[in-house]
């Protein structure tokens, strides 16, 4: 990978976003290190995706700065974002579901190789190429690069995507919600992906709601709230309840449980 | 029809079932092997003779070199019916050009595809510049370059409907051959071997799909989707104009309205040859068999003992029947996984 293990790659320095009026981001700092994995936790409408945006060359800070190895670095497009090695893995993971994965594999990168005077997409490289990337992420049961992306489980796909990253030198990962719409088991494989990631040297970033994955990877934690960090911790600094909690917006979670069974119990009155 | 040969072919070189099921123009095949079927039944052996078969290629020749860049722009997630008004726009001006003012051949059709290519331009940059979608701009030039046609040919000839007559290229761009075959069907395999080259076996075939599955993706992993997109418009533009003035050729005279029929029939071509309408799936060899299909029924009317009028029904009916059976075929090509060792 090319990269220190432990050095940081990309940080923020109190940045700052607003729409308008509208303030969405206060005085974010946070930084990964290569061979990390930062978990950004944080309720809907906390801000997350605005914090992927910034790191993706979506938007950019209104102020503060990104600093990538410690040089300041500003995307105009997330293009360029790419192209310093930031790749951003979707929920959905691949998003050309009627691609076989060896040509969505290698959209705008595609192989060639000339047959005469004409040079043709090299579907057999493509493909090989394809296949042994995601089976070098534990996915063996893809062995045909001819198959449609919309044909694969939610989990192969992410696997599919994130193995996609890697193969083009991927330095930073950002995972948006990546286990949010599958089951137990196809949740776990991708967590083993990013196990995966994590020890090839890439810096991770993970945003999820959800506490039991963040917790079964991480090693670094930031919750968001309303925009602004509100911890900011490493692994086995805080337990589950207390991670929770914090997401919750403070209200204990004991507290609500409380509350809805009192008012289950008016309602019976 | 020796184009399968070069079609990239699945998985592996033995036959697959399977792999057949996931290809976009199945379904198309079956569609044009029931209706070739029913009118050689119907139609006896006039249908099935070389005039028969002539009747057919001629008109798939034509609407097939329309519907193939039609095709290219719905796969990338667009569409473009101003091809209704380049066609007679094309006759017209290589007729006034080389017919009105007897300037050289070579001169009159530079000149209607640079027309071609510049509607295209229009529509492209309109199309990515603004967010309309392509459909309502389209929609917009079409009638625009129909009422310029109309407009221009009645200023500069004083009539709507001007003679042609280019012997020396009449050969190459619109004669029948052996009395019968128009000189189109070659062009159009031409333009099937181009555009099969151009979608499955470049690079840029990819992108296109890539295009059609998800644009700001596709633009995200770094291709050009802006100047694809202008490209294929310019492409349809030009193709357009090309059919324009085969037909002035063909026919040694130009009228302002013959084309508006393209519109449709392109897009029935291209829908029952399997192409997905929300773009992102799709094949040339598809495209050919849906323009063969639909030549073979609107012309195959005529063997039968039927009223002509029928054929519409029947294109209907293949409409609809080729969007369901898209998407069962879709479904298929979806959920289809190797057997284990079936390699």
């Amino acid at each position: 990978m090319g990269q220190e293990m432990g050095a940081t790659v990309l940080a923020l320095q109190g940045v700052n976003k607003s729409f308008g009026p509208i303030d969405v981001l206060q005085d974010i700092s946070l930084e990964v290190k290569a061979g990390e994995v930062l978990c950004l936790l944080g309720d809907n409408g906390a801000g997350k995706s605005t914090v992927i945006r910034l790191l993706s060359g979506v938007h950019k800070p209104s102020s503060g700065t990104i600093t990538m190895d410690g040089k300041p670095v500003s995307f105009s497009s997330p293009r360029e974002a790419a192209d310093h090695g930031i790749a951003t893995v979707h929920q959905f993971g691949g998003t050309f579901p009627l691609m076989s994965i060896g040509r969505s594999f290698f959209v705008g990168r595609e192989p060639t190789r000339w047959v005469g005077p004409f040079k043709v997409y090299d579907r057999k490289k493509a493909n090989e190429i394809a296949v042994k990337a995601v089976q070098n992420f534990g996915i063996t049961r893809i062995e045909d690069g001819d198959r449609l992306v919309g044909g694969l489980s939610g989990g192969e796909r992410q696997a599919l995507a994130i193995a996609r990253a890697v193969h083009f030198g991927a330095r930073v990962l950002i995972l948006d919600e990546p286990t949010a719409a599958l089951g137990v088991k196809q949740a776990t494989h991708v967590l083993r992906i990013v196990n995966e990631a994590k020890r090839r040297g890439l810096a991770v970033i993970f945003i999820t709601h959800q506490v039991m994955h963040a917790m079964a990877v991480g090693d670094h934690f930031a919750v968001l709230i309303r925009g602004a960090i509100a911890a900011d911790f490493k692994k086995g600094e805080k337990s589950r309840e207390e991670i929770t909690d914090l997401m919750a917006g403070g209200a204990s979670m004991a507290t609500l449980e409380a509350e809805i069974e009192s008012h289950m119990h008016s309602e019976n009155a | 029809m020796s184009i399968s040969n070069t079609l990239p072919l699945t998985t592996s070189s033995s036959f697959s079932f399977g792999g057949l099921m996931r290809r976009p123009e199945t379904g198309s095949f079956l569609g044009l092997v029931a209706v070739f079927l029913f009118f050689t039944a119907f139609g006896g052996t006039n249908f099935a003779s070389p005039t028969g078969a002539a009747s057919y290629l001629n008109v798939a020749a034509q609407l097939g070199i329309v519907a193939i860049p039609i095709g290219l722009l719905m796969i990338a997630g667009e569409l473009d019916i101003s091809i209704g008004s380049i066609i007679p726009a094309g006759s017209m001006t290589c007729a006034i050009i080389s017919g009105h003012f007897d300037l050289p051949i070579a001169v009159g059709v530079g000149a209607t595809l640079a027309l071609g290519a510049l509607i295209g331009l229009i529509n492209g940059l309109l199309v990515i510049r603004t967010a309309v979608p392509s459909f309502i701009v389209t929609l917009g030039t079409l009638f625009a370059v129909a009422g310029m046609t109309l407009g221009f040919s009645v200023l500069v000839t004083g009539t709507t409907s001007v003679a042609i007559k280019v012997p020396e290229a009449k050969w190459l761009l619109g004669d029948f051959i052996a009395g019968i075959y128009q000189v189109t069907i070659f062009w159009w395999i031409a333009a099937v071997v181009f555009w099969s080259f151009f979608l499955h076996f470049s690079r840029y075939g990819n992108w296109i799909f890539a295009m059609g599955g998800d644009k700001v993706s596709a633009r995200n992993a770094g291709i050009p989707t802006d100047r694809v997109t202008i490209l294929l418009f310019v492409c349809s533009g030009m193709s357009a104009a090309f059919v324009g003035l085969s037909q002035a050729i063909l026919y040694n005279s130009a009228q302002v309205s013959a084309g508006q029929s393209y519109i449709f029939n392109s897009i029935i071509s291209v829908v029952v040859g399997g192409v997905l309408l929300t773009g992102g799936y799709g094949s040339v060899f598809g495209i050919v068999l849906g323009t063969l299909t639909f030549a073979v029924v609107s012309q195959g009317i005529y063997y039968t003992g039927f009223d002509a009028n029928w054929a519409s029904l029947i294109i209907g009916l293949l409409l609809l029947g080729a969007v369901l059976m898209n998407n069962t075929f879709r479904k298929m090509a979806l959920s289809y996984a190797p057997k284990k060792g079936a390699k």
